[in-house]
């Protein structure tokens, strides 16, 4: 993965246009599954992972090369996934016309032999949710995308260990969550 | 360490593949990838392809067959919907009706100034009526660009709309274009031209026509020149020639600068 960023962060520096298709594919799957942890259903979640990537192509046409060059690739899309999550998590609980939608009365298009896996999603949605929002984030960004913790401490702003500490108690509280749900 | 712990186990399960429309609808709010659908043209049906800027090719079903086929050539992603959105399908229809370019917007953005001003020179021609390569040139301030004014319309990304089937060899004959010498004979004769006759008056030499009792001499296929009855009717191998009769250039179709 990383490799491949690297040679694809050179294309991109080159000719955005040709490369940013590829920078799409690469980094998609983690965006669409951190995003449906961090709103409400996987519609919000689609919606969120195009307009990172929309962002993310208009500032690249703005950067100049070296610019382009110098960026750490997914800690800079999770960056602008993270600010469109929460933009989008704002304005809904201004204008609650609906009320959240869970994976698994969501009537959209995934096969139904997901659907036992999608129930799974909306419980540790919840489960999540009751987090303070940088554990969260950090268990996320570690254990669901996939980030290494260098990664998430340049796309949050806090330090490695404190990204690292962040992931432990918040998997202590989960522990606790599910010992409770258990009884 | 973090491998003995289940919940990291059901975490990392939680990973899911982005659905398939979203790279898709980013490259389309991206204007990096276009939509294009079949529509009606003059010699049949065609591939009209477009994305938020404007249209971005037009390629009759003649000379590309199947959607493969036009996905393979297309320079960009594209995906088939039924038809253009509204607005643009109505400045589409109205271009492929009267034969000018009009309102349609054509995505020029990754052309090159010379081309650009060649093809919107070439805009300005109207139906039924042709112009050689020369007069592109010259009327873009650069007359000693005659081949590059052909290469630059054989690269015309949007044939038929911007009509560079109406720009003909120096000496009158009809010449090549990018879809076939066929192709430009047919869409002549469909705007009421006979290419026969183009032909035969170009293999007599003459290049030029005037009247006699205006002493203005025009292109052939001009709209004045078609009113000049048989009796004033004046013919010229050359500007010079007609220069040399007393006669001076129409101001409307311009054979001299």
């Amino acid at each position: 993965m990383t490799v491949t960023l690297d040679r694809l962060q050179e294309r991109l520096a080159d000719d955005t246009d040709g490369a940013f298709p590829d920078l799409v594919r690469s980094l998609q799957d983690g965006v669409y599954s951190g995003a449906l942890q961090f709103t409400r259903n996987r519609h919000d979640a689609e919606d969120v992972t195009q307009d990172t990537f929309v962002r993310a192509y208009r500032a690249l046409c703005s950067y100049d090369a070296d610019r382009i060059r110098s960026l750490q690739l997914r800690p800079w899309i999770w960056a602008i996934a993270l600010n469109v999550c929460r933009n989008r998590v704002r304005a809904k609980s201004r204008h609650p016309e609906a009320p959240p939608v869970d994976e698994h009365i969501d009537p959209s298009t995934d096969p139904a032999s997901e659907a036992a896996a999608n129930v799974d999603i909306a419980a540790w949605r919840t489960r999540l949710g009751t987090l303070p929002g940088p554990q969260r984030t950090a268990i996320v960004l570690h254990h669901v995308v996939g980030m290494p913790y260098e990664e998430i401490s340049e796309t949050t702003g806090r330090s490695g260990s404190t990204c690292r500490s962040d992931v432990r108690r918040g998997l202590a509280v989960l522990r606790t969550l599910i010992e409770e749900e258990g009884t | 360490m973090n491998h003995s712990d289940p919940i990291v186990d059901i975490l990392v399960e939680l990973g899911r593949t982005a659905p398939g429309g979203v790279i898709d609808a980013v490259l389309r709010r991206t204007d990096l990838a276009d939509e294009y659908a079949v529509v009606e043209g003059p010699t049949g049906p065609a591939y009209v392809s477009w994305n938020g800027r404007g249209v971005t090719a037009f390629v009759p079903l003649d000379v590309v067959g199947s959607p493969d086929d036009f996905e393979r050539r297309h320079p960009r992603p594209a995906t088939q919907i039924d038809a253009p959105p509204d607005r643009l399908a109505r400045h589409l229809e109205h271009t492929l009706e009267t034969g000018r370019l009009g309102r349609l917007p054509v995505d020029l953005s990754s052309i090159g100034e010379f081309q650009r001003a060649v093809l919107e020179k070439c805009a300005e021609i109207p139906p039924g009526e042709i112009r050689p390569y020369g007069w592109i040139a010259r009327e873009i301030g650069n007359p000693g660009a005659v081949r590059a004014v052909g290469t630059a319309l054989g690269r015309n990304p949007v044939p038929v709309l911007i009509p560079c089937h109406r720009v003909v060899r120096t000496d009158g004959r009809i010449g090549n274009y990018a879809y076939g010498s066929p192709m430009k004979r047919a869409l002549l004769e469909h705007e009421g031209l006979d290419p026969e006759a183009i032909e035969v008056t170009a293999s007599r030499g003459v290049r030029l026509v005037g009247s006699n009792t205006t002493d203005i001499y025009c292109y052939p296929t001009c709209r004045h020149a078609k009113r000049i009855s048989g009796t004033h009717r004046v013919e010229f191998r050359s500007e010079a020639a007609a220069e040399q009769a007393g006669y001076r250039p129409c101001k409307v179709c311009r054979p001299a600068a």
